[in-house]
């Protein structure tokens, strides 16, 4: 037989690009090509499933057109009785004259023609309801996650994290993964906030004591005020009534940076708007002098500062005891913005950085070790064979690892031991192969002989029997998430590799030592 | 070197009786195990809440620990202790689920050196929510049987060439596991419990390879069911949490399993071919009896491996190698005293 077989090249080109993939991990910035990627359990870092409440951005989206409707059938002067939000989330309305029903239709094609109405007798009178139709509703739900992605990302880039992952998953789920973050707490913080932020009148004309107690003035409501001592401990709230509606939100916000106030030395966070809300700005302080303004943000004040004079240029500052990292953060989630529906925690895995560098040090000293007993069994039960199975063993390690770096496939935990266990499970090829020739050998067949059909009929047995262990991992890759995936990962990789180096590799050293020669093999050591 | 001496032959298909009275014992000793303990005990994974990991470098005293987490409104939490070099970890495990604003997470290692008086680090946090354990319940179920399913199939297409019957078969049922539950939802409003669901999903497959006589795929599969339900129950018994990295390792209990009895059923229908005058059960026990050695010795590096990942690879992968040690063992038995006498028992059906 041939020695430069397929087989020959087959194995010098798996070897040069092993070896080309691999050394980048041990010798970062040789060339260009990326390291094995740890997963967050080996590096430490914070894995978040953020649910995306789309629902509340469906309700915000119904209030908005509540109000509109209000104002256009006010303008339009169609009269009405009633326009409300009904208890499952659609609009009503109540036409004050029934005959007004026609004109009523006209206006709706004209002005909302991306809603849904029908025609409703209630109590003998005529109600319209407004719905928005399904197509517009997973549009909105659609743009609330995208928006929210969006919104995630700057507040994440600005923090300052290597290489951080986020994307979605399904409808309205957010995946993020931040390695090796050392805050992750300030960081949940950071991507938890809604960050709505919304100025508001303080309603001085009523007692907020008398609100408490329930006799509450329409249009108005409560928020409170948190206050906070030097350590960040919250040491009481504070009630005010404010109306209802913001005169102005964060939605005209340009930049948000920190700054130090010379006279107390105290952090703020000064706010510039564009030039519609500066312009806006000016107006409400100038209409509101004297009395005092709520700076909201998700619905908890920060100060209240009473308005001195028409403020003009389209500044604001927001005070209010902070830290300097306090500041700095809320700076951050004014300038990316609000997110469009609040955000949930759904998952939460945080892995520290110790227990992920013990982790690699544990797993690599069980690979050696579990590695050294097949290895040394290996040699004892199949002397010459067996070292040349050892040698396939060794490459096979080489293998997974190239592989996991060329993929840009990521090694956990349990892809670890999936390694140590392909360990065990990779000289079953070669084990196969080996009885086969045995068994061949007693059969009284020469040694050549022996080989060519051990390994022929090994050969068909190794495939079936590798298959069904390429199923599994499939499957468990098609299922699993995070650390398990990347247990599928090397097991699948694993499993081609073990299946190469024996039935390539192996093969070709054997025709190597024994065919190679022409004269004849007395005997295999086997 | 040689463990088994050629020539040699165990009658393991003699056995049959045994293993069949031993097998129904331990599936049956599973079961009641997992009646008695209310189900397998779900780790954070699939039941949802939060387990936080807390390394001392010195022995904590509990009381303080416990009154700290009353104090802070984690009563309900339990707490295992365990050593390992030389920290010691604290597993503190709760029901509830915080959110970003409440602070606890950062809180917990600050008052715990307060009141303890020594350094307490945060090494894991791990929370899931109850729509996310939900899922993975069902996700590690639904892997289950495809990982199943699929597996017979390649069996039965391989071994007896029936790709297409068995691929149709397996097509209705993948239909069935999908649609089912969606027409029960939209048309009666009844949600079924999936692994109702996957478990009659399951023996309606195994009935129909013994209807059209799918030998192997039945053996085979039958064998794998028989190692997953005995691993779950020897859980059960151990008292171990089952997490996604458990269903990682039963996913490869099957395929390994599997490696094992496939190659006991290549031998058989090499055998078979030049059968001669013998039996059946003679080719069987002959297939097993050529494969030992083999069997024997990666059964044996495996476990090798397995034994030092568990003795030095440390408290997080304790009990997926625990899981994989006990699914080789059983892996390896069942291809020889499941796998096998099903064979058997339907080629005497089928009067072969």
């Amino acid at each position: 037989m041939k020695i430069r077989s397929w087989r020959f090249y087959a194995v010098c080109v798996a070897l040069i690009l092993a070896i080309i993939y691999i050394l980048p991990t041990f010798n970062p910035g040789l060339w260009p090509n990326k390291t094995i990627n740890l997963g967050l359990d080996l590096q430490g870092g914070m894995h978040l499933v953020l649910d995306v409440e789309v629902e509340k951005a469906l309700e915000s989206t119904m209030e908005r057109r509540t109000y509109e409707l209000r104002d256009q059938m006010r303008r339009e002067r169609i009269r009405y009785t009633s326009v409300r939000r009904l208890p499952d989330g659609n609009i009503g309305v109540r036409l004050a004259d029934a005959s007004d029903a026609d004109i009523f239709s006209a206006f709706h094609q004209k002005e909302f023609p991306d809603m849904d109405v029908r025609r409703h007798t209630v109590d003998e009178g005529l109600e319209f309801r407004f719905s928005i139709p399904i197509e517009e509703k997973n549009h909105i739900t659609k743009m609330a996650t995208e928006q929210a992605l969006e919104t995630i990302r700057n507040r994440i880039d600005e923090f300052g994290v290597n290489e951080p992952d986020i994307r979605i998953q399904g409808e309205r789920r957010i995946i993020i993964q931040l390695p090796g973050i050392e805050e992750p707490e300030r960081a949940k913080q950071l991507i938890g906030k809604t960050a709505l932020l919304e100025f508001k009148i303080v309603e001085d004309s009523h007692d907020v004591q008398d609100a408490l107690t329930g006799s509450m003035p329409p249009g108005t409501e409560i928020l409170y005020e948190i206050r906070r001592d030097a350590s960040g401990q919250e040491t009481g709230r504070v009630p005010y009534l404010v109306s209802r509606r913001a005169v102005l939100t964060g939605a005209s916000l340009t930049d948000a940076r920190v700054q130090v106030d010379s006279q107390f030395n105290e952090p703020y966070v000064s706010i510039s708007f564009d030039r519609q809300g500066a312009r806006q700005f000016e107006r409400i302080t100038g209409e509101n002098i004297h009395k005092r303004m709520a700076i909201v943000l998700d619905n908890n004040i920060y100060s209240a500062p009473v308005i001195q004079d028409r403020i003009s240029g389209g500044n604001a500052r927001i005070t209010g005891n902070f830290t300097m990292e306090g500041a700095r953060d809320l700076a951050i989630v004014l300038r990316a913005g609000a997110l469009p529906a609040p955000v949930k925690i759904i998952e939460e895995r945080t892995v520290g950085p110790t227990l992920g560098a013990e982790s690699i040090r544990k797993g690599l000293i069980s690979m050696l070790v579990g590695g050294g007993f097949v290895l040394l069994f290996m040699a004892v039960y199949y002397k010459g064979a067996g070292l040349v199975a050892n040698c396939a063993l060794v490459l096979n390690i080489l293998f997974i690892g190239a592989a996991l770096a060329a993929f840009g496939a990521t090694l956990t935990l349990p892809g670890i031991a999936g390694m140590v266990l392909t360990l065990g499970m990779a000289v079953d090829a070669n084990v196969l192969i080996f009885e086969r020739i045995r068994e061949e050998l007693r059969l009284g067949r020469s040694p050549i002989a022996a080989i060519h059909a051990g390994f022929d009929r090994a050969t068909l047995t190794i495939l079936d029997a590798n298959v069904t262990t390429l199923i599994a991992a499939l499957v468990l890759f098609q299922f699993g998430s995070g650390p398990v995936k990347g247990f599928a990962v090397t097991l699948c990789l694993g499993v081609l590799s073990s299946m190469f180096t024996a039935l390539v590799m192996v093969r070709l050293v054997f025709d190597i030592i024994y065919d190679g020669q022409n004269k004849k093999v007395a005997q295999l050591s086997i | 070197m040689q463990i088994i001496k050629p020539g040699t032959n165990i009658d393991f298909i003699g056995k049959r009786k045994a293993a069949m009275i031993l097998s129904a014992a331990m599936i049956l000793f599973s079961i009641f195990s997992l009646i008695l303990h209310k189900g397998p005990r779900y780790g954070v994974d699939f039941a949802g809440g939060t387990q936080i990991l807390v390394s001392f470098q010195e022995a904590v005293d509990m009381g303080q620990v416990h009154s700290t987490l009353d104090q802070m409104g984690l009563g309900n939490a339990t707490v295992q202790e365990s050593r390992e070099g030389r920290s010691y970890l604290l597993q503190i495990r709760t029901i509830q689920t915080f959110d970003a604003d409440s602070g606890i997470l950062m809180e917990l290692p600050r008052r715990l050196h307060e009141t303890t008086g020594l350094g307490a680090e945060i090494l894991s946090i791990d929370m899931v929510g109850p729509q996310i354990s939900k899922d993975l319940r069902s996700q590690a179920l639904y892997a289950l049987f495809y990982a199943l399913l699929f597996i017979t199939v390649y069996i039965s297409g391989r071994f007896e060439m029936k790709w297409m019957l068995s691929a149709a078969v397996a097509g209705v049922f993948v239909s069935v596991v999908y649609l089912f539950p969606q027409i029960m939802e939209n048309l009666f409003r009844i949600s079924l419990p999936i692994p109702l669901l996957i478990l009659t999903a399951l023996i309606l497959s195994f009935l129909v390879f013994w209807k059209l006589g799918l030998a192997y795929a039945l053996g085979a599969g039958i064998a794998l069911l028989h190692d997953v339900i005995i691993t779950i129950g020897l859980f059960s018994v151990l008292d171990i949490e089952f997490n996604l990295p458990i269903i990682a390792a039963i996913l490869t209990i099957m395929g390994y399993s599997l490696n094992d009895t496939i190659i006991i059923f290549d031998r058989v229908r090499e055998n078979l071919a030049s059968r001669g005058k013998k039996t059946f059960a003679a080719i069987l026990n002959q297939s097993i009896n050529e494969t030992l050695s083999r069997t024997i010795i990666t059964s044996g590096t495996t476990l090798l491996v397995l034994i030092t990942l568990f003795i030095l690879g440390g408290g997080i992968i304790h009990d997926f190698s625990r899981a994989l040690l006990v699914g080789v063992v059983v892996g390896t038995y069942s291809s020889i005293f499941v796998a096998c006498p099903i064979l058997l028992f339907l080629h005497k059906k089928q009067g072969i």
